[in-house]
């Protein structure tokens, strides 16, 4: 291109954090949430997600439950963001987010229900997820959904903020832009984050877009976008915490890419030996999130072996008994799918309502 | 106001100014619908008697439209949301379909949708391309939708009223065709009409027409035409068509033994199928020759020098109903 002399019209910036690095040094002071205590609850939960996942996909492959997308080597995102959300806020998930809804205090038997066939797991007894929604399915619509809660909580005078995430194959989307653009041009306070496994199912981050930051899309949209190391759980709840204190603040949104790397399959129906180069994988599992805390808590003495093993045991437990709730739910009668349809039945309906009764398991 | 005669467009005005001024919930947005009060007028002074939070003038996004409204609504708030025709509702399908239409079920009624998706359909107006669809089957197709047709001011208020106040999203098309072709007298009283109920505009015993939208006013014609020839027409307008009034349509068909369906979308797939499927299903022994549909052909909707000719026409109409009155 020859375009003669040129100004710079605008210059923006992409700033990256973190605290703990590959090797479990600190590149910087701690921020001030991160006492003792708070770092080995995170390294509990950490470890938690994991233990539960691993137990998901061992129920999926047993038959006692279907497809389940398992988030082994991206815990750090979803524990960091579950722990940064405050009594108020509201999580418009991706399907990915059992982290998140582990850490908001969710029973694991209601965290894994749907995936295990009944709707019944996204009526969300806790009451601090109200107004949380289902897990979504369907690649960044959740994104819109967030700004409309937004809207409602700035429309209601509500102090609280909402928190959305999509993978990264989801900033590709229409929706990704337009709900980046509409929280940027009404303000609202919502925080994006781009949970960046480098896997679109096999579709590598690179192929997805030349785009050197996912963060970057957040200029667009009028929004600060910030890179934060995904495998450093310290960084992410620190970053999301910030990002949501500032949007309850009226301070508009944020959008945060987390770098971290898939070290599973897609879900229990994907094969990512397939697409997963052997060598990136045993690269990516030298920087995982739980050993990077874990090393870390170790050289400040603050975690032994003997405490891994009765953390391992106590988890297992936990895990097992939630497992075990899980397999107690009792089928949905099969009138259930007519029964919240609608607030109230349409005449017209009942007669198939009665015929679902009628045949059900003939 | 009250008592001066208004047209649909203005009945629908009227009917969101009602509603918005005795419920703080309900919010209207879209694309131009603040200062330039709608593409139609359909938000016409809103936005001055409201003001922008309320009147919420949009960035240009369809599936952001549909996508933001369902998240206002889990939270309590009743968006009403425009889409300046029906062919740019589409890319709000996803959000339609896959999550406002089901939001109460797979969440066991924990969070609801009460919103309303309006938007003008139909051709017949010289619009461009895309402004002329009436695709409403592919919503009506969709569980857990409502979709809401008016075919008059009264309607208009009346329905648009319920549609706000339901509990679950309502797809309100307006036949943008008949917005300013006949003025009524509708009063400003807040009383809604029921959804779900078909109403017989006029009673007849000799042949059910039964239609909805625009097509009211070519399937009137044809009434008026049969009554100089002594016969009898019965003409309903279904309203909603999802969920469709069966027993209504039934015992008009079991008074008059005959039936023509008439509608402006296509044929195949369209809801005429389904009605007069429903129709053989239950009052097939009433009938006294096969039930017919009048519809716009299988084709894409044609720049307006054809688009008369793709709407079924009273006498494409009455060539029909003949066919129907001489069986047996």
């Amino acid at each position: 291109m020859h375009l003669g002399t040129t100004t710079t019209a605008a210059t923006f910036e992409i700033p990256f954090l973190r605290f703990l690095d590959e090797q479990s040094q600190l590149t910087q002071p701690l921020p001030e949430f991160a006492t003792p205590q708070t770092l080995v609850s995170l390294y509990r939960l950490l470890s938690l997600l994991r233990v539960l996942d691993n137990k998901a996909v061992n129920l999926q492959r047993t038959g006692k439950m279907s497809t389940y997308p398992a988030a082994r080597g991206q815990e750090a995102v979803s524990i960091g963001m579950g722990h940064a959300l405050e009594k108020g806020d509201v999580f418009c998930p991706y399907y990915r987010d059992q982290g998140v809804f582990l850490t908001r205090g969710l029973k694991i038997s209601e965290i894994i229900l749907p995936w295990g066939g009944h709707e019944k797991g996204h009526a969300f007894t806790h009451p601090d997820l109200a107004h949380d929604f289902p897990i979504c399915v369907p690649i960044a619509t959740q994104l819109l959904h967030a700004t409309g809660v937004a809207f409602a909580l700035q429309y209601q005078q509500k102090p609280s903020a909402v928190l959305t995430v999509c993978g990264d194959g989801g900033t590709s989307k229409g929706d990704f832009y337009e709900a980046l653009n509409l929280a940027g041009a009404e303000n609202l306070p919502v925080v994006f984050v781009v949970n960046n496994n480098q896997w679109a199912i096999s579709v590598s981050r690179a192929t997805q877009t030349s785009a050197p930051t996912l963060a970057q899309k957040a200029i667009a949209g009028g929004m600060p976008g910030i890179q934060v190391d995904g495998n450093d759980v310290i960084a992410v709840r620190h970053v999301v915490a910030e990002a949501l204190q500032k949007a309850r603040a009226g301070g508009g949104p944020t959008l945060i890419e987390a770098l971290t790397y898939r070290l599973c399959d897609h879900t229990t129906a994907d094969d990512a030996k397939r697409y997963q180069p052997a060598d990136e994988v045993k690269t990516a599992w030298k920087s995982e999130p739980i050993a990077r805390l874990g090393y870390y808590l170790e050289a400040q003495g603050l975690w032994s072996r003997e405490k891994e093993a009765a953390l391992a045991e106590v988890l297992a437990y936990e895990v097992d008994q939630g497992v075990q709730e899980y397999l107690q739910v009792e089928d949905p009668a099969p009138t259930d799918m007519f029964d919240y349809l609608y607030a109230t039945l349409p005449k017209g309906l009942q007669a198939q309502r009665q015929q679902a009764e009628m045949f059900h398991g003939k | 106001m009250e008592n001066n005669k208004i047209t649909l467009v203005e009945a629908v005005t009227q009917a969101l100014a009602f509603e918005m001024a005795q419920d703080e919930s309900v919010v209207v947005l879209g694309e131009d619908v603040g200062l330039n009060g709608g593409v139609f007028r359909a938000t016409q002074g809103l936005f001055a008697r409201f003001g922008g939070k309320r009147v919420v003038d949009t960035p240009l996004a369809e599936s952001m439209i549909a996508g933001m409204s369902i998240g206002m609504a889990s939270m309590g708030l009743k968006p009403v949301a425009e889409f300046q025709f029906l062919g740019f509702m589409y890319p709000g399908m996803d959000q339609i379909i896959n999550h406002a239409s089901r939001l109460r079920n797979r969440t066991r009624g924990r969070l609801t949708c009460p919103l309303v998706y309006r938007a003008p359909y139909g051709a017949g107006i010289r619009a461009p391309e895309h402004h002329s669809e009436s695709t409403e089957a592919m919503f009506a197709h969709t569980p857990g939708l409502r979709v809401v047709i008016p075919s008059s001011p009264a309607k208009a208020y009346g329905l648009l009223l319920a549609a706000i106040r339901d509990p679950d999203p309502v797809i309100f098309l307006e036949p943008e065709r008949i917005y300013r072709w006949v003025k009524q007298e509708v009063p400003d009283n807040g009383v809604a009409l029921p959804l779900d109920k078909a109403f017989v505009v006029r009673e007849g015993t000799d042949i059910t027409l039964i239609t909805w939208g625009a097509m009211i006013k070519e399937t009137l014609a044809v009434a008026d035409q049969l009554a100089t020839e002594n016969i009898s027409a019965e003409v309903i307008d279904v309203a909603t068509i999802k969920p469709i009034d069966y027993p209504t349509l039934i015992t008009s068909v079991e008074k008059t033994g005959r039936c023509v369906i008439i509608h402006e979308a296509c044929r195949t797939g369209g809801v005429g199928a389904d009605i007069a499927a429903e129709i053989a299903e239950q009052a097939l022994c009433s009938l006294l020759a096969p039930i017919k549909r009048v519809t716009g052909y299988d084709v894409v909707v044609p720049y307006y020098r054809l688009e008369h000719d793709f709407l079924p026409s009273p006498a494409r109409i009455l060539a029909t109903v003949r066919e129907v009155l001489k069986f047996g």
